[in-house]
């Protein structure tokens, strides 16, 4: 048992080794160790949702989870989601276009949050949105307009038949 | 908020698990899903010196069905695979029903359902539906296994009858009997929080459609989950409606000791207690009437 | 000018940075061997601080300093008051402001005692654990009305009664006017606002560069020119060898102005004292008890009406929690005492207040200010008079709204702003009537309500109007430059949260310049790009800097068309600017593109005459001599279940007027956003502290701010009546939508329950599930003995 560890892992395609204290979170892992700092801490208790990363597929707060833990493997972050330099996913229009953010520091947790939801729910109820946004706070905008982008992007992916 | 210092150890065997709490002792905690553990870490709460991390034992992750009809759930199986579980819908719809309440999808996507169990918080869903369904739990040690009645499991707030070296290994939910509904109801402020009152009913009618058995049992409602047996008792033999069921809703709710905070006072929850056992009843017979 | 952009719902220029997880924000930045801090706090209300022993913490491996008050020198004084007192006649004002570390005494939970500066938050966390303090505590003033009496526990020492100030205002005579009413209305209301709970909390990195003698300062704030002037009083620097930066802010709402937060001077003062960067960021838990808050006033208020519902007079004495200092002055008491006036003409007005000082964190604004509380109070009293008249709740707002003709409108009593509170412009009727329909007022009345009540259910409507002064001033100023390549710079020194003046700015540009809003680059926030300025708040930024953006490209235009009538050798009459180039109308192929103007006007050989100056830039201020005034009315349709206590909002519907819109989609945004905080107002949010002065529910978990399945889905529409007060005649909208949902809330959850008894009155907000329950229970109670009554007397 030693006081530190050496974890591997890969984070949006990328392969990284770091040691780490094992008490460091895995929000403050991928913001101060690897730079990825789209990833939000907003209450480092569980609630705001600011910081929801996908680990292994599957969206949860990377507030409360240990950087060791992430050994071996593969994180998906905000950084990962756009197709190129200075294109948006349709995700990322969608929410665009329906004003879905303001001060925009709630909105990297939750585009990965609604990523996971979308591949698993393509056609999406109102109340399946809701409940699923429910984990996620934001103090601007009121949820209407982030509904709304969640509606619109569902249906262009379905259109498509693309995944988020 | 950032947590203290801790040894941290990433268990590869059950074994080898059980053989480091044993070694480290009371202020070591096993790291399940973390998702009650670990914020209480970053307020500093909670200070263990060391984690026993089982994150890597997928063997015991599974959610299984047994000849005798009783699911088996194992010490990783995630609130999310409860919520999904196909077998677990169909047989134990409750169980379903109740996770659903349980904060929200990020958290039920690390959460465990031994976990929570085993961190007994009488706030929680879960620990009154094991009671309302009878369910026993497999505690583990390097000394061997145990079988505990859920109903002997919760000993108080955050405390249970697990040592200091044993982990909650297992839950086995026995099956419904033929002609029984269940529901699971609660109030909570927002969707996702802890409720102020809920309440997990098993109705089972005879052939008559009078209650042969019925239990409930209520999270929210004191120092441990509380299964209200005597008042459940008044309905047997009984039709389930309006008034019978109002009537032990009242009763239920006497036994009850809710404590009161910021968000509700005890008289009003144990109000929400009485007028949710009364709906959660009337959903129940109604379920099993269904059957 | 034609109006290509001002006026749309275009898409945010600020979005895909934001949406990419490339916005930088203040957490974001990191600087060459950066130190960490965290902070000591006090975990009493009130206590003496008998010593301090900091070996502990000193000795810890990480450590790489720690401070106490001892250390501040010259630093440790009170901090100015931000916001003087408004000149109101007979006013007492006791100013007690806070220091940057408690010396001698802390006086509310939370209060920073000393700061521990360590290689990472994780140690410097460890290290603060080591720091002991001895504390003598002391007796608590907590609750309001309790601190408020003369014997109550002193917060400061020789401040009886812990009065922060006493305003009285009148017009008229009240008693008068009362003496003739056919009606009067009194009652006791408590309304508590709460906390702005930014999803973003506050930060602060500091870096002082001894090679230029220049202190850089990174800040999630909504003041940075001001947070700039404040820093160079509070350390004794020039102003300009201060660089305040505020990036991407993660909102505001009032709890990100400058307020002489002692984090942000303490973080500086260690970064000249070490000279390394430092850095901190405010948790969740910090931010519950470090940040300024919004609570609690009692208000005992009377109106006097005639007989056909027409308002004499006014009266209401309240109380003001103020929190332990009062650095921001009056703002959020008067902002109460100018709101109870609302959208009515009250010839007859007594308003009294006192602020109390308590053992609880700073009270200060948070989006609404104090308005949510006097727009309460009005609300209700008409709603109770409308009962008590037998009048529709809708038409006692009808007959007394102030009149289209008479606007401006002079109210006769003193604003936050200090000049005469008057509303420029407003169209308070067709509001409402607009209100009315979209949410088919008569036939839920007629219909759809009765229906339901026939069916059991409780289901009730809400109708309030309110109005919101917006737009003060002093002032804001804007630079905007065309350059080189052909884009166009904005600058100025309003922060930004959210607001989305990357975008509005660059619309307001775009037309006069004849270029797209994306050739806009807008620079907010960075004290080096734009000296001058004051800060987002008070719905201030759109009006006065978006006006002196306006203002600034009129003149920058000037230039570009005189440039380009001489380049092109036509009069300045026949340019025209489109697509980023200056035509000649009568021969489109004589075209100047704008980086060749920009060029033109900066040459190489040749003089720039006296009188004039190289390139295409100017600078301009705006500075209104008194605000805008924003109104609105809000319907909301309510289910409510009896037996629990729990309420389910059916329907929401908003009629807003915010002048002349710049951006509809943002607008929108705004509004919807500020509803779904007064939701959280109406029945969620409440800070709670014990009698101890000890914070109850200091967690996200516990604190209830709404998610999205308590939001409703909200209809809006506009109306639009130009603002007086400026030449694009728009208002502010920022804090618009959170003003009126309590009332609204109040109004409809009665109105679901009438069915139970008229005793069944709404006096307090926040409402809850259990305070529901208790209101319910009461009334079957009376509804049960005046039966009993009644049978008795038959």
């Amino acid at each position: 048992m030693d006081s530190l560890y050496t974890l591997t892992t890969t984070v949006n395609g990328r392969i990284h080794t770091r040691v780490v204290e094992p008490r460091m979170l895995l929000s403050d892992f991928l913001r101060e160790d690897l730079a990825l700092t789209g990833t939000h801490v907003g209450c480092e208790h569980g609630v705001c949702g600011a910081c929801t990363v996908l680990v292994d597929g599957v969206a949860v707060r990377s507030c409360l989870m240990f950087a060791p833990q992430v050994d071996g493997c593969a994180v998906e972050t905000v950084e990962g989601l756009a197709p190129g330099p200075d294109r948006l996913s349709l995700l990322q229009e969608a929410f665009r276009e329906t004003h879905a953010l303001q001060c925009g520091f709630c909105t990297p947790g939750i585009l990965m949050t609604i990523k996971a939801f979308l591949a698993e729910t393509p056609d999406p109820s109102e109340t399946e949105i809701r409940e699923t946004l429910g984990g996620t706070l934001c103090r601007c905008t009121g949820y209407q307009a982030i509904v709304a982008a969640v509606t619109l992007a569902a249906a262009r992916l379905r259109t498509q038949g693309a995944s988020p | 908020m950032k947590p203290a210092p801790f040894q941290y150890l990433k268990a590869r065997s059950l074994e080898e698990a059980l053989a480091a709490k044993a070694a480290l002792g009371d202020d070591a905690r096993f790291l399940a899903g973390g998702q009650s553990l670990i914020p209480t870490m970053n307020f500093r709460m909670a200070q263990p010196t060391a984690l026993v991390d089982l994150n890597g034992l997928t063997g015991l992750a599974g959610i299984a069905e047994q000849p005798d009809g009783t699911i088996g759930i194992g010490a990783l199986a995630r609130h999310r695979d409860v919520e999904r579980s196909a077998v677990i819908a169909r047989w134990q719809p409750m169980l379903v029903e109740a996770v659903r309440e349980v904060a929200h999808p990020q958290i039920r996507a690390r959460g465990t359902l031994c976990g929570n169990l085993a961190h007994a918080d009488p706030m929680s869903e879960l620990p009154a539906v094991m009671l309302a369904l009878g369910a026993r739990l497999t505690a583990q040690s390097v000394s061997g296994q145990r079988m505990i009645a859920a109903q002997d499991f919760f000993r108080g707030v955050f405390t249970t009858a697990l040592s200091a070296e044993e982990m909650l290994v297992h839950v086995a939910v026995p099956p419904l009997q033929a002609g029984t509904g269940t529901c699971f109801l609660e109030l909570a402020r927002r969707k996702g929080d802890y409720a102020m009152a809920g309440v997990a009913a098993v109705v089972t009618l005879d052939d008559r459609r009078l209650c042969r058995s019925a239990r409930l049992a209520y999270c929210a409602a004191g120092e441990t989950p509380v299964l209200a047996e005597p008042a459940a008792g008044l309905l047997v033999g009984a039709v389930i409606d309006a008034d019978s069921a109002a009537a032990v809703g009242t009763a239920a709710a006497e036994v009850l000791a809710p404590t009161g905070d910021v968000q509700a006072g005890a008289d009003y929850k144990r109000h929400l207690a009485a007028v949710l056992t009364k709906r959660a009843l009337l959903a129940a017979a109604d379920r099993a009437r269904g059957a | 000018m034609t109006n290509r952009h001002f006026g749309a719902p275009e898409r945010r220029l600020e979005d895909p940075k934001l949406l990419t997880g490339r916005a930088v924000f203040t957490d974001d930045i990191v600087r060459r061997d950066m130190l960490f801090a965290a902070f000591v706090r006090s975990p009493h209300a009130h206590a003496a601080i008998r010593a301090i022993d900091t070996a502990a913490a000193a000795a810890h491996p990480s450590t790489v300093a720690v401070f106490t008050a001892a250390d501040l020198g010259d630093v440790l004084r009170d901090v100015p008051l931000v916001v003087p007192p408004p000149p109101i006649d007979g006013l007492v004002f006791n100013k007690r402001t806070q220091r940057a570390l408690a010396h001698g005494k802390v006086r509310h939970v939370g209060e920073p005692v000393a700061v521990v500066v360590a290689h990472s938050r994780y140690e410097a966390e460890d290290a603060a654990a080591l720091v002991t303090v001895d504390y003598d505590p002391l007796p608590v003033a907590a609750e309001l009305e309790a601190a408020a009496h003369a014997e109550a526990p002193q917060v400061h020492d020789g401040v009886a009664g812990n009065v922060a100030a006493i305003a009285h205002q009148m017009k008229g005579d009240y008693d008068a006017a009362a003496a003739q009413a056919a009606v009067v209305i009194r009652r006791r209301f408590t309304y508590e606002h709460g906390l702005a709970q930014p999803l973003e909390t506050r930060g602060v990195i500091a870096e002082w560069d001894s090679g230029q003698e220049r202190l850089s300062v990174w800040a999630s704030t909504q003041a940075p020119v001001s947070l700039r002037g404040g820093l160079a009083d509070m350390l004794g620097l020039t102003e300009s060898r201060i660089h305040v930066v505020a990036p991407f802010v993660g909102g505001g709402f009032g709890s990100k102005l400058l307020m002489y937060y002692p984090e942000e001077i303490v973080i500086p003062w260690v970064a000249l004292r070490l000279g390394r960067a430092v850095k901190w960021i405010e948790d969740r838990a910090e931010h519950f008890v470090a940040t300024s808050q919004e609570r609690g006033q009692i208000h005992d208020a009377e109106i006097a009406l005639d007989a056909n519902g027409v308002i004499l007079g006014v009266r209401d004495h309240f109380l003001h929690d103020t929190g332990a200092y009062n650095p921001y002055g009056l703002t959020v008491p008067i902002n109460a005492q100018c709101s109870v006036l609302g959208p009515y003409v009250i010839p007859n007005y007594d308003s009294r207040f006192t602020a109390v000082f308590t053992n609880k964190p700073i009270v200060a604004p948070y989006r609404g200010a104090g308005r949510q509380h006097g727009v309460f109070v009005i609300e209700r009293l008409l709603d109770l008079a409308a009962r008590q008249l037998g009048m529709d709740v809708a038409e006692i707002r009808r007959r007394n709204f102030i009149p289209p003709e008479a606007f401006p409108y002079r109210n006769g009593i003193t604003f936050q702003d200090f000049t005469e509170l008057t509303y420029d412009s407003g169209s308070y009727g067709p509001i409402l009537d607009r209100l009315l329909a979209l949410v088919d007022y008569d036939r839920f009345r007629r219909e759809e309500q009765p229906r339901l009540r026939a069916q059991g259910r409780h289901v009730g409507i809400g109708i309030v109007s309110y109005i919101e002064g917006t737009g003060i001033g002093p002032y804001e100023g804007a630079r905007v430059r065309i350059e080189s390549n052909g884009r166009v710079t904005v600058a100025t020194g309003v922060g930004t949260q959210g607001q989305s003046h990357y975008t509005t700015f660059a619309q307001i540009v775009a037309d006069h310049l004849g270029v797209p809003t994306d050739a806009v680059d807008v620079v907010t926030g960075d004290t080096d790009r734009f000296h001058w300025g004051v800060g987002t708040f008070a719905s201030r930024g759109a009006v006065v800097a978006g006006n002196a953006v306006n203002e600034a490209a009129e003149a920058v235009r000037d230039r570009l068309i005189a440039v380009a009538a001489e380049a092109l050798g036509c009069p300045a009459a026949r340019i025209v600017l489109e697509d980023g180039r200056a035509v000649d109308r009568d021969h489109p192929d004589k075209t100047l593109a704008l980086g060749d103007a920009a060029r033109r006007a900066n040459p190489m050989r040749g003089a720039v005459t006296p009188g004039t100056q190289p390139g295409l830039e100017e600078t301009r201020y705006f500075g209104p001599d008194a605000g805008t005034t924003s109104s609105g009315a809000h319907a909301v349709i309510v289910e409510v279940d009896p037996e629990t206590g729990m309420v389910e909002i059916k329907t929401y519907v908003v009629v807003h007027d915010c002048g002349v819109m710049i951006n509809p989609m943002v607008v929108e945004g705004q509004v919807r956003g500020g509803v779904v905080q007064g939701i959280g107002n109406a029945f969620y949010e409440r800070m709670v502290f014990d009698a101890a002065g000890q914070p109850l529910n200091a967690t996200l978990a516990d604190y209830l701010i709404p998610t999205a399945m308590e939001a409703p889905t909200i209809t809006l529409d506009h109306v639009t009546t130009p603002s007086r007060q400026n030449r694009i005649g728009i208002k502010g909208v920022g804090e618009a939508g959170a003003i009126p949902v309590g009332p609204a809330f109040a109004q409809a959850v009665e109105d679901a329950l009438a069915p139970l008894g008229p005793g069944l009155e709404v006096l307090d907000i926040p409402l809850s599930p259990d305070r529901l329950w208790r209101l319910v229970d009461r009334a079957k109670q009376q509804c049960g003995a005046r039966q009993i009554d009644a049978l008795t007397m038959t």
